[in-house]
């Protein structure tokens, strides 16, 4: 692919003081993509984002945008704009002249009427027309929201950046803006880049999300890969709910491996780095991958401690001696009434491919990776 | 009885005793307004409409000819209306931008410090700081200096200058802690937002910073320019009796000419224009920093 990226990172480094908060990023993020930066706080995600928005300059490395290389460039000059973190909003100007505010700082000038015309056109596209005269304080959290969506996105930014924009609105709210930042992105065709340290809010909304550890990207992949196919333990552990069970390398055979958990069990593995015999090893399953039966049949067996039922669905806490107690999804299906109750003894079975072994190290493997260079191809 | 009447009852008793401790409370400093401020005010209203008794003093009478009087000391008013937002505008100009680097420049760790600095000479009385600049503007001073590099007959003491000197001297930390204080809150992502859409600094500057710092510029440029209408010290020691402020006529009327009545329709138009300062620079506040409102009265 030849397109020239619209963000790209070349080995950006940053460091305040001895902590270092970004370290040796590589990045390319082709046009049009909705990218998430996500991980937990203090992984450098906030720290990448203010790169791109000149608010923080690289220690070491190259930022560009448009294959531009943006050094030197102050934030008045770059062709992004920014959602931030509890919006900061004007509290002095009304919701127009919020909006109009990067419009008036366009040179050549806009005339007047070309500038309350576009604002009005951003304030229906968020769906607040009629909502200019209001004041900022008049207006609830997602109005707010949508108000910074519309004041970033009228200036027609090459790249729109978004600092976990959703942390501050309710849950069902949260799903609503997620679905129509989706809408917004499909329908403008720009680059959005997320920043969040919500799994869920990076899964459903993103076209692709990198995820972030200790200054480092982790992985980078569409959604399914990452939840799918965890790059280490580290993803396996912060997308999604997971198993961890512990256990050593008891043989090997290809991309498979036999782990020995300490209850003495043997189950089969995929592995995704190399491993060698007597290795300790831990093995994720993903909660909906267990399946509950009868006692006796599966590999596993266990007594059922736990069941919150969710409705669609129940979860249960299963105690498996010698190994601890086990998080299992199960789908309900109405009418069929074969839920588990607590105290029941169950037999815990999964597919093969379920069970995901990696190296147990103390960083959660997140320094081992060779290649920091990652790159979307779409 | 029902439950919930019985709750009413006790709610009511409730909030008497908590009217009868707001009371308690507020009592004090009630008491000292009403017999400080209130009641010499109203004497002062009486006084001022009437007659000046032969030996001195106030003798009962009804008549505005004191306020008809006024023009007597037009030179005093003119001094003051002048001086005075003369003074807090230089006040100002010092002070934002040493604010400005307090709150937004200076690294965190000097800021209590050079606060610390700014509010150290408040300790010393107002009066000795004064006399000190009389000498350090007086013959002997930066006049005497300028003598030997051949700047003769230079005077600086005793002209309106000397008195402007003084009054921002004197008032520059009233002015600069409430700009720091709205300096201070200002959120810095508002800023970051600005260039963000691309403002240059500089229509950051006016657009958000100066904009959002308007309520402590107000309430900084009132506090002084009120303190200022009622200035007697500063004219006197630095103005050396040709610069009159009303604050000098006001200490020459009752305790030189023994003219209360005039004295007191001079101190209640003052007191009337300082309203009315203090009215227009609220207005322009709250006008300008949208719906926030500034508490000054």
């Amino acid at each position: 692919m030849t397109a020239v990226p619209d963000i790209e990172f070349r080995a950006v480094t940053k460091r305040y003081g001895a902590v270092t908060a970004v370290s040796g990023i590589d990045l390319a993020i082709p046009p049009s993509a909705f990218v998430a930066l996500l991980g937990p706080s203090g992984c450098g995600k906030t720290t990448c984002l203010r790169m791109i928005g000149g608010f923080e300059q690289p220690s070491e490395g190259h930022v560009l945008i448009r294959g531009r290389d943006m050094a030197g460039t102050p934030p008045y000059r770059r062709p992004v704009n920014m959602v931030f973190q509890q919006y900061a909003l004007f509290p002095h100007l009304d919701v127009e002249d919020n909006i109009s505010y990067g419009l008036r700082q366009a040179r050549p000038r806009l005339t007047s009427r070309e500038i309350s015309l576009k604002a009005v056109e951003a304030l229906a596209m968020v769906q607040l027309a009629g909502y200019g005269r209001r004041k900022i304080h008049e207006l609830s959290g997602g109005q707010q929201q949508r108000v910074a969506l519309a004041r970033a996105l009228v200036n027609k930014p090459a790249v729109l950046l978004l600092d976990e924009p959703l942390a501050a609105l309710d849950k069902k709210l949260r799903t609503d803006m997620q679905i129509e930042l989706q809408n917004l992105q499909r329908e403008i065709g720009i680059t959005f880049v997320l920043v969040t340290h919500d799994q869920e809010e990076a899964l459903s909304m993103s076209d692709f999300v990198c995820v972030m550890n200790g200054g480092r990207i982790v992985q980078l992949g569409q959604p399914s890969e990452i939840y799918d196919e965890p790059a280490d333990l580290f993803v396996a552990d912060f997308v999604g709910k997971t198993n961890l069970l512990s256990g050593k390398v008891a043989g090997l055979s290809g991309d498979r491996v036999d782990v020995a958990l300490a209850d003495g069990t043997v189950i089969s593995a995929r592995k995704r780095v190399p491993l060698s015999r007597g290795e300790a090893v831990s093995v994720s399953l993903r909660p909906e991958s267990l399946s509950l039966t009868a006692p006796g049949s599966g590999s596993l067996q266990g007594i059922v401690r736990n069941r919150i039922f969710l409705g669609s669905t129940a979860e249960y806490a299963i105690e498996v001696q010698g190994i601890g107690s086990l998080l299992a999804k199960a789908d309900h299906l109405i009418g069929q009434g074969n839920l588990f109750k607590p105290g029941e003894p169950v037999a815990i079975g999964f597919a093969a491919g379920a069970p995901l072994a990696f190296p147990t190290s103390k960083n959660n493997g997140t320094n081992q990776r060779e290649d920091h260079h990652v790159e979307i191809v779409s | 009885m029902p439950a919930g009447t019985e709750a009413a009852f006790s709610m009511r008793g409730n909030l008497l005793r908590r009217n009868l401790l707001t009371a308690l409370l507020l009592a004090p400093a009630t008491l000292w307004l009403v017999v400080f401020l209130v009641l010499p005010f109203v004497a002062i209203a009486i006084f001022s409409v009437g007659e000046r008794a032969p030996e001195g003093g106030y003798q009962a009478a009804l008549t505005f000819a004191q306020y008809a009087n006024l023009p007597a000391r037009a030179t005093a008013f003119w001094n003051t209306m002048v001086l005075a937002p003369a003074g807090a505008l230089a006040c100002l100009l010092v002070a934002y931008p040493v604010a400005y680097y307090l709150a937004l420049r200076a690294p965190q760790r000097w800021r209590l410090i050079l606060l610390a600095l700014i509010v150290i000479p408040f300790w010393t009385s107002l009066l000795m700081r004064t006399y000190a600049w009389m000498y350090i503007l007086g013959g002997r001073g930066i006049p005497a200096l300028l003598a030997y590099v051949g700047i003769e007959d230079l005077r600086l003491i005793n002209t309106s200058g000397a008195v402007l000197l003084g009054i921002v001297y004197g008032y520059l930390p009233l002015m600069i802690l409430p700009i720091y204080v709205s300096l201070e809150r200002l959120d810095r992502r508002l800023l970051e937002a600005s260039a963000d859409l691309g403002a240059t600094p500089v229509s950051t500057f006016l657009g958000v910073t100066l904009r959002l710092s308007l309520p402590g510029v107000m309430t900084g440029f009132s506090l002084v320019m009120i303190l200022l209408l009622g200035e007697y010290l500063i004219p006197t020691l630095l103005g050396g009796g040709k610069v009159f402020f009303i604050g000098n006529a006001l200490v020459d009327l009752f305790l030189q000419s023994r003219n209360w009545p005039f004295g007191s329709a001079i101190a209640i138009t003052l007191v009337a224009v300082s309203v009315v300062v203090l009215i227009v620079a609220n207005r322009i506040s709250t006008r300008l920093s949208g719906a926030r409102r500034v508490d000054l009265i």
